[in-house]
């Protein structure tokens, strides 16, 4: 019985550094940046790094859902997150790059791709170090923002991927219950 | 001898299904009027074989309910008793009962037990109620009373309570001619027998035939068996545990008190085998019980030899079958790892075809080698081979998945014959197309709709027996389901001859409950459209069989989900048509690809009519906005594609440029107005859902050869996004 219980605490605690968008557990995050700005994922939200290639586009839906591509035979959105953030956007070059995250819980996980301008390092922080974010008036909606870091002098803004990701609708069509 | 049984226990599941499935459609095709004993012969075979693999794999309790089952339906296969509708009523219900069993064992949960002895009380009830002469639990005694009386084997198995003070074991082992090609030695086993306690064996040899007819290979001989000693009933069991569907058993204690009853056996020891007392008792009874065994016997194979070029898939009837419990209980079942049972043939096909491929890949290799320009033709050929093998190989892989759709219309003549009864209507049920093949997994999806429709269909369709006659209409109302293939797809129609549906009451019911406005005029078409508005019902009153106004929209949105679509014609007075259609297969579609802009789309094949070019003179403005064209006397609307998807228009995205795709989505024409046309090609369809979500207009995306994606485009989504 006490055996159980201890193999359901950590099958939890896995679930938990897997899927948590909690910033209390210390850890690695993915930096890259949009602009002058850096940014940090969750590294074990990271599924692979490549480079931008042409899009399928999808007709009707906001301009940041750049479209779809096809990796490796199934269908991923690709987001792009200066406009996302209503940054100024920029042209994609050879440079520009796609991280493609994994998003939703155990259940169900989907895959999409995020256009960034450049990856730059691997980050342990410290969740110590990790401060509030401060109100950034219209630029991005806190609710995206975990918290912010600083790393060498330079600020990193950690990103909830789940609440980043998650488009209008898409949760919609999933109720087909009889 | 300890053998993993559980392994097989997916198998006797899916054959108890399979056999409870043909005991319900015997029951339901009885006839109380003008009986076929053929029909009470597959009832009683499928309660046999389940009783028999229950016993085997020690679910005692199906086994001793399929027992009390088996014994009413044997004395209505020898005519010992009426059949009634009582009966066949009460014997539908523990078909359902045994099913509840069956499911629960499956799922790992307890049986309900009350529900088992409730419909044992009601078995029991009918068995002693109407044939008083025969014992009720003993049917199996009866047919093996060899020597003992009919009076004594009553008192025996009343005595089998106090089972404890025994010394030792009375069994009467009658075994089927074919016992010993089951590989079944009666000597082993009483060799084993004899090494629990002292063994006393009696053979009755009277039905042994002469040596001329003898068939040395049949088992001829039954036995009177006692074992002395202090055994535990279940190592006897054991024993006879490997034999136990291929004999007729009985094992009853014998207690110390009542010597005079071992006596009686004892002292026709002798007689046996020359008297012809003992013969004369004996004729009147053991060839009647045995033949009949016989024959089950030999009708199971037979039967199991035809079951072979079948494709029985009992894989999708299980979840089938489960969503009736679901529905009919509202109680959760857990749904076990699907499997597909597939004809061998199409295994077989599917192997050449791999050996083609194979072959193909071979030669292309050879060719490859030492590649010369000369060889072009060659390699264009091997090409060419190696695309039709493909598509052979794909088709026939899309075969095994293939299954036909009488897995979903098996049950309706239950459903129909339930709710009518309730409803004290009188309909009778037409299958129609029972061997169209449709994808497994739409199978399984289409069950619920359809099951929606059919009781819609009897609720509200079919008027009541009075009500029909005044209207001039046979007493009898009928409902037919009919399945068949047009072009790609596969059309189910359900069609009722009832009293149609009233467009004005349609309209009335859709403006009181403010689902549309007053003034709007409706043809006849979207008049029944309107019950696919969610909160829609025009029953008077609720009843629990349908009419709480949740469902059409469910339906509805379940047959698009699959990529169908449902439409409905109604003849007020004289019954409606509901049609639906689906695809063959939801994984690869033919498509044709169009240029828009800088975009490839996909329409699917099977709903373009045809592609035209007109000129911006041939466009009429309606109301300033919509644009048709008129084709053939008739006037169809333009979807220019570039602005519906909002698309950077090309040179070409002017009127006179581009091609006009005439398409058709729900009965409804519209014309796709697009760049160019680009090729037909199969493809495989992509779920857009999984990863982000639906799209207006499209149905999923697909892979093309360069590896970009290209969305299909969903033409009855088009029309309705473009209406907005």
């Amino acid at each position: 019985m006490n055996k159980n219980v201890t193999q359901e605490v950590e099958k939890k605690d896995n679930d938990h550094d897997r899927f948590s968008n909690k910033i209390d557990n210390a850890g690695q995050y993915l930096s890259f940046t949009l602009g002058k700005e850096e940014y940090g994922v969750d590294i074990l939200r990271v599924q692979e790094i490549r480079s931008w290639e042409p899009v399928s586009r999808i007709p009707n839906v906001p301009p940041y859902e750049k479209g779809v591509v096809n990796l490796r035979g199934s269908i991923v959105p690709i987001i792009d997150l200066r406009e996302r953030f209503k940054l100024k956007s920029a042209d994609y070059t050879l440079l520009t790059v796609v991280v493609v995250l994994q998003i939703g819980d155990i259940k169900k996980t989907r895959t999409m791709g995020v256009v960034v301008d450049s990856v730059s390092d691997v980050i342990t922080v410290d969740k110590a170090q990790i401060q509030s974010a401060p109100d950034f008036g219209t630029k991005i909606s806190n609710e995206f923002i975990n918290g912010l870091v600083s790393v060498n002098e330079r600020m990193v803004m950690l990103l909830d991927v789940d609440k980043l990701l998650k488009l209008e609708e898409l949760d919609q069509t999933e109720n087909s219950v009889f | 001898m300890s053998i993993d049984m559980s392994q097989f226990h997916q198998v006797f599941f899916e054959e108890c299904f399979e056999g409870l499935e043909a005991m319900e459609a015997g029951l339901l095709n009885l006839n109380i009027d003008d009986i076929d004993p053929e029909v009470i012969n597959t009832i009683f075979r499928g309660a046999h074989s389940i009783k028999g693999g229950s016993g085997t794999f020690g679910f005692n309790n199906v086994a001793d309910f399929t027992h009390i089952m088996e014994t009413l339906l044997d004395e209505m296969r020898d005519g010992r008793r009426q059949v009634t509708q009582i009966a066949i009523n009460i014997l539908l219900g523990s078909v359902d009962c045994l099913r509840e069993m069956i499911s629960s064992i499956q799922n790992e949960e307890e049986v309900d037990e009350s529900r088992v002895a409730q419909h044992t009380a009601d078995l029991d009830n009918e068995l002693n109620g109407v044939a008083e002469s025969t014992p009720p639990p003993s049917h199996k005694v009866s047919a093996e009373t060899i020597i003992t009386e009919p009076s004594e084997v009553i008192s025996d198995s009343s005595e089998t309570s106090d089972t404890n003070e025994e010394s030792g074991w009375k069994i009467a082992f009658c075994p089927y001619l074919d016992l010993l090609k089951t590989g079944n030695d009666p000597v082993r086993m009483f060799r084993e027998l004899s090494e629990l306690g002292e063994l006393t064996s009696l053979a009755n040899i009277q039905d042994v035939p002469s040596l001329f007819e003898m068939d040395p290979e049949e088992c001829n001989i039954s036995w009177d068996l006692k074992v002395m000693g202090d055994i535990p009933l279940d190592e006897i069991e054991e024993i006879f545990n490997w034999v136990e569907g291929d004999c007729e058993l009985d094992i009853q204690p014998i207690a110390p008190k009542p010597v005079k009853k071992i006596a009686p056996p004892v002292s026709q020891a002798e007689p046996e085998l020359d008297t012809e007392e003992t013969i004369a008792t004996q004729a009147k009874e053991p060839q009647q019980p045995t033949q009949p065994e016989i024959i089950v016997e030999q009708a199971e194979v037979s039967k199991d030899i035809e079951a072979i070029p079948k494709p029985p898939t009992t894989a999708p009837k299980e979840p089938n079958k489960k969503v009736q419990l679901d529905s009919d209980q509202s109680k959760l079942i857990v749904q076990v790892a699907s499997s597909i049972r597939v004809d061998t043939s199409k295994i077989d096909a599917l192997i050449n075809m791999v050996g083609e491929v194979v072959i193909t890949q071979s030669m292309l290799g050879l060719v490859g080698e030492n590649f010369t320009m000369d060889k072009v033709d060659q390699l264009k050929k091997g090409l060419a081979q190696l695309e039709r093998h493909t598509r052979d190989l794909q088709q026939s892989v899309m075969n095994v998945r293939m299954l036909p759709i009488s897995f979903v219309f098996s049950r309706f003549p239950r459903l129909v014959h339930d709710i009518s009864s309730k409803l004290g209507k009188k309909i009778e049920l037409k299958l129609v197309g029972e061997n169209t093949e449709i994808d497994k997994s739409v199978v399984e999806l289409i069950n619920d709709p359809l099951v929606h429709l059919i009781r819609n269909s009897l609720d509200h369709g079919i008027e009541m027996p009075a009500n029909r006659i005044a209207a001039g209409k046979p007493e009898t109302g009928t409902i037919e389901l009919k399945a068949y293939h047009r072009g790609g797809h596969i059309v189910i129609e359900i069609i009722d001859d009832g009293h149609g549906m009233d467009k004005n009451k349609l309209i009335a019911k859709a403006v009181e409950k403010g689902l549309i406005d007053d003034s709007s005029v409706l043809t006849d078409k979207q008049a029944y459209e309107l019950i696919f508005l969610p909160g829609f019902s025009t029953a008077e009153k609720l009843t629990d069989i349908s009419g709480r106004g949740v469902g059409m929209d469910v339906v509805r949105r379940n047959i698009e989900a699959l990529g169908g679509n449902i439409e409905i014609s109604s003849e007020l007075g004289h019954g409606t048509t509901i049609a639906i259609h689906l695809p063959l297969t939801l994984a690869i579609l033919d498509g044709q690809s169009v240029a828009v802009g800088d975009e490839t789309y996909i329409v699917p094949l099977v709903s373009i009519i045809e592609s035209i070019n007109i000129t911006e003179k041939m466009l009429n403005k309606v109301a300033g906005k919509g644009e048709t064209f008129r084709l053939r006397n008739q006037y169809i609307p333009i979807i220019r594609m570039h602005k519906i998807f909002n698309v950077q228009p090309s040179s070409k995205s002017k009127m006179g440029e581009g091609v006009i795709v005439v398409a058709e989505g729900q009965g409804v024409l519209c014309g796709l107005f697009v760049d160019d046309l680009l090729g037909q090609q199969q493809v495989v369809i992509k779920s857009l859902e999984a990863n982000y979500r639906r799209v207006d207009g499209v149905s999923g995306a697909t892979i093309l050869g360069d590896g970009s994606v290209a969305l299909i485009l969903d033409v009855p989504g088009l029309v309705r996004f473009s209406n907005r």
